[in-house]
């Protein structure tokens, strides 16, 4: 297989994903957008990792790493805007200023 | 062209369009789903690169956790008064074009770096093989991000409960 296609197709996540975060209105949803840039960055792993046939599963075994904080980073994030969408009850970007 | 490679471009044709469903539609639970659609497609494209425990473990963390969480918080951040044209802001164009402009250098990039270069695969990602190297050559950063996750874990209970006082 190519090793061009997942890298061309991690670059086309990595957009969409980038567009979703710098467009959405919903907070949960910009989350969404840096989930699919992750993702991107994990394919690249994979590639890397199958293309050079490393001994020690660098690229698999930082995926994982990926993996688990983009887990945790999910998890902060929501609680976050939980209690963002408690104090003002919306979860709106635009509408949550520096001066409130 | 080979199974291999039809195999892992209808699973990247899926992932590219769901995923582009999934930043452009205007229900929220819709745009949840998409993306279980596109996280889904990656672990197939996974399974096609020689990462099969890799894939599952997306599987489990991402389509069996991440989305989940994702849609409680959707659920319980629902906006009374929502219209359907108020899901994107005003800059959406200047965001579309930053997008398409960071996809067309990056491809392009790579597309300079690795033309020609052909994956074999001639190591199998198992769950024995990544498990040996996890335990021999990535122990000491297996046990940081363990630390990482505990850390996240009271970091989330400390901000729920401190939201809740007043």
């Amino acid at each position: 297989m190519p090793l061009l296609y997942p890298l061309v197709l991690a670059a086309a996540l990595f957009g969409i994903g980038l567009y979703g975060v710098l467009a959405r209105r919903n907070a949960v949803l910009m989350l969404l957008g840096v989930e699919l840039m992750l993702n991107a960055a994990n394919l690249n792993l994979v590639a890397f990792d199958a293309w050079f046939g490393d001994k020690m599963h660098s690229g698999q075994v930082l995926t994982l790493f990926t993996i688990a904080l983009a887990a945790a980073e999910i998890g902060l994030g929501l609680a976050i805007i939980l209690t963002l969408f408690r104090a003002l009850r919306t979860v709106d970007v635009d509408q949550v200023g520096v001066d409130r | 062209m080979n199974v291999t490679e039809a195999v892992f471009l209808l699973f990247a044709i899926v992932a590219v369009v769901s995923a582009l469903l999934a930043m452009t539609s205007h229900q929220l639970v819709h745009s949840a789903l998409w993306l279980v659609v596109t996280l889904g497609s990656v672990a197939g494209c996974f399974v096609v690169m020689t990462a099969e425990f890799v894939a599952w473990v997306q599987v489990l963390v991402y389509v069996g956790s991440v989305v989940v969480l994702v849609i409680f918080a959707l659920m319980m951040t629902r906006q009374p008064a929502a219209g359907p044209s108020a899901e994107v802001t005003g800059n959406r164009w200047a965001a579309g074009a930053l997008g398409i402009v960071a996809a067309v250098g990056l491809g392009a990039t790579v597309t300079a770096g690795f033309r020609g270069e052909r994956i074999k695969g001639q190591r199998i990602g198992t769950a024995r093989s990544i498990g040996d190297a996890l335990f021999h050559d990535w122990v000491l950063g297996f046990e940081i991000l363990s630390v990482v996750l505990l850390a996240a874990l009271i970091g989330a209970i400390v901000i729920s409960r401190s939201g809740s006082e007043h």
